[in-house]
């Protein structure tokens, strides 16, 4: 659906040119939500900005449906606007108009009247749960309820693709489950694609299909999240699994230790239970935990295992579904 | 001994003058925000960061605004009057001493403007943008929407600034107020007429900012009370 390439950004610096975007690749199919992480300088707020075409890259291209969007001046450009609704970082609500004013907003600009354009507003209103709001102004509401009618009013247009650039960051931790339950809705009503800017990994962990993490201007993650956690060394993994703490007296006294990635209920209700009286070993979790993605349950635990076949355990379990990774502490090394 | 004029002839005159005084203000009042807006508009528009960003046009264009109003209105007034011979025919009276008023409020009322445009947060204005909005729409429903009870408070200023400079009007033969003040009141020694228009220029300015405060919190949509 939207598909970006290559892209890069320069700034003049104090200390010369700043990148930052050096080369960005994206792609979001339609109908999911990929969520941008990176640390602050990582070139998120460029990307954001770049895709939201409110800034242009030096070179590479953003192809909304197979259209390339970033050389466009004029009408064009303001056509390819409406394509993109964008939800912008920080409060841009017009604050002399009403929550239902504010989504109107982009309908005028696209010439939409009358009662048509009542009725759309009425329906992204009712998308967002503040169809009461309807007449409030934005001193009325609180953060969290402007930050939905930014939303709505980025939605009113009927974009492919929404963008929100830190749609959460002012917000605490209650009503931003409210805004993200509006994106996740968004995505589920009305199909549009959602590219998630964000410094916070519960976003990605609550409504994101895929994920992208960016560190100096590069993608250096890029995948359906799920896939990225099963790998344990990843970064997505590393920042959205239950952390395992190190604990070499414990895990000395055990033949095998191992850190298991088991995704879905399947998995983490069963496998490990099952190997051990499979194969008839003794099996202690020495740490870790049970996180959500999504729907998904997410175990990591860190496992240690006695008994002859404890190599074999672990195979099984790998071949099962888990992903596993022993660990370099413990005896294993010396009897392998 | 020379008696003190009746209060009935301070009276008629306090009366005329205060005519002209108001229809030289309100006139050129009228006249300076309808070309100083757009001016306003201009500068911030031209901006950096602007919706139209042209740092050379801008550096010309303000440059040009902070000449007009650092130009003394007096001497306005003596140099604007073969442009006043222009347009009006005739260099005396209130109607003539609109001229100069007007043209030397434009700039004053363009930096306002622009200063009152400029505290619309940016990402308001970038919301817009990424609507698809034309610029000529933002400028119209988010920047002037947005800054109209600011505005309104501008016009207020500019009032009550050419309030005082009608108050030289009477070197063109302006009269009003001011120059019943100056020609009755100071070189004449004729207290009356003196304190008198000094209260009625404090009535009239006190009148119009209570005027545009009303009008300023009407046009503000803003509240901060819950529903």
């Amino acid at each position: 659906m939207i598909t970006v390439e290559n892209l890069t950004k320069t700034f003049p610096g104090s200390t010369g040119q700043v990148r930052a975007l050096d080369g960005v690749n994206l792609d979001v199919a339609a109908g999911t939500v990929l969520g941008v992480v990176g640390p602050s300088g990582s070139g998120k707020s460029t990307l954001a900005r770049c895709v939201g075409l409110l800034e242009r890259p030096d070179s590479g291209s953003i192809r909304v449906d197979g259209t390339d969007l970033v050389s466009l001046d004029g009408i064009a450009l303001r056509a390819a606007r409406r394509q993109i609704g964008v939800v912008p970082q920080g409060d841009s609500l017009l604050r002399q108009r009403t929550a239902a004013g504010n989504v109107a907003l982009p309908l005028e600009a696209a010439g939409v009247a009358g009662p048509q354009r009542r009725n759309r507003v009425a329906e992204l209103l009712d998308l967002v749960g503040l169809t009461d709001k309807a007449g409030s102004y934005p001193d009325q509401l609180s953060g969290g309820q402007r930050q939905r009618i930014a939303v709505a009013r980025a939605l009113a247009a009927s974009p492919s693709v929404l963008l929100a650039d830190e749609p959460t960051s002012a917000l605490d931790p209650d009503t931003t489950g409210s805004v993200l339950a509006v994106l996740d809705r968004a995505r589920a009503e009305l199909g549009v694609t959602v590219l998630v800017v964000t410094h916070d990994m519960g976003v990605v962990r609550r409504i994101c299909d895929d994920a992208a993490v960016l560190e100096n201007g590069r993608v250096v993650e890029h995948g359906k999240v799920l896939d990225l956690v099963s790998d344990a060394a990843s970064r997505t993994a590393a920042s959205l699994l239950p952390a395992v703490d190190q604990n070499p007296a414990a895990e000395g006294s055990f033949d095998r230790v191992a850190d298991v990635v088991l995704i879905g209920f399947a998995a983490v209700g069963a496998l490990l239970p099952e190997a051990t009286s499979r194969f008839g070993v003794d099996l202690n979790l020495l740490g870790g935990g049970l996180t959500r993605l999504g729907e998904t349950p997410v175990a990591r635990f860190r496992v240690g295992l006695k008994g002859e076949r404890a190599d074999s355990a672990l195979e099984w379990i790998s071949e099962a579904g888990g992903s596993v990774r022993r660990t370099l502490s413990g005896p294993q090394g010396v009897a392998a | 001994m020379r008696s003190a004029t009746p209060w009935s002839e301070v009276f008629d005159q306090l009366l005329l003058a205060t005519g002209e005084t108001l229809y030289m203000v309100v006139v050129s009042t009228v006249i300076a925000v309808l070309l100083g807006t757009p001016v306003g508009i201009w500068l911030q528009l031209t901006a950096p960061g602007g919706l139209r960003p042209r740092p050379v046009l801008h550096k010309v264009l303000g440059f040009v605004v902070d000449l007009g109003r650092s130009m003394p209105f007096l001497v306005l007034l003596v140099v604007l009057t073969s442009l006043t011979r222009l347009l009006l025919s005739s260099t005396i009276g209130p109607t003539a001493a609109i001229v100069p008023l007007s043209v030397g409020a434009i700039p004053f009322v363009g930096r306002l403007v622009q200063n009152v445009l400029a505290e619309v947060h940016v990402s308001v204005v970038e919301a817009a943008v990424t609507t698809g909005s034309s610029t000529l729409r933002i400028v119209r429903s988010v920047l002037l929407r947005e800054s109209a009870p600011a505005l309104v408070n501008a016009v207020g200023v500019t009032a009550i600034a050419l309030l005082g400079y009608s108050a030289m009007a009477g070197v063109v033969g302006g009269g009003g107020l001011g120059d019943l003040a100056v020609r009755m009141g100071y070189q004449r020694f004729n207290d009356r007429y003196l304190w008198s228009t000094v209260v009625v220029l404090a009535v009239i300015a006190t009148a119009i900012q209570l005027v545009t405060n009303r009008v300023a919190r009407g046009v503000d949509r803003r509240r901060t009370t819950s529903v």
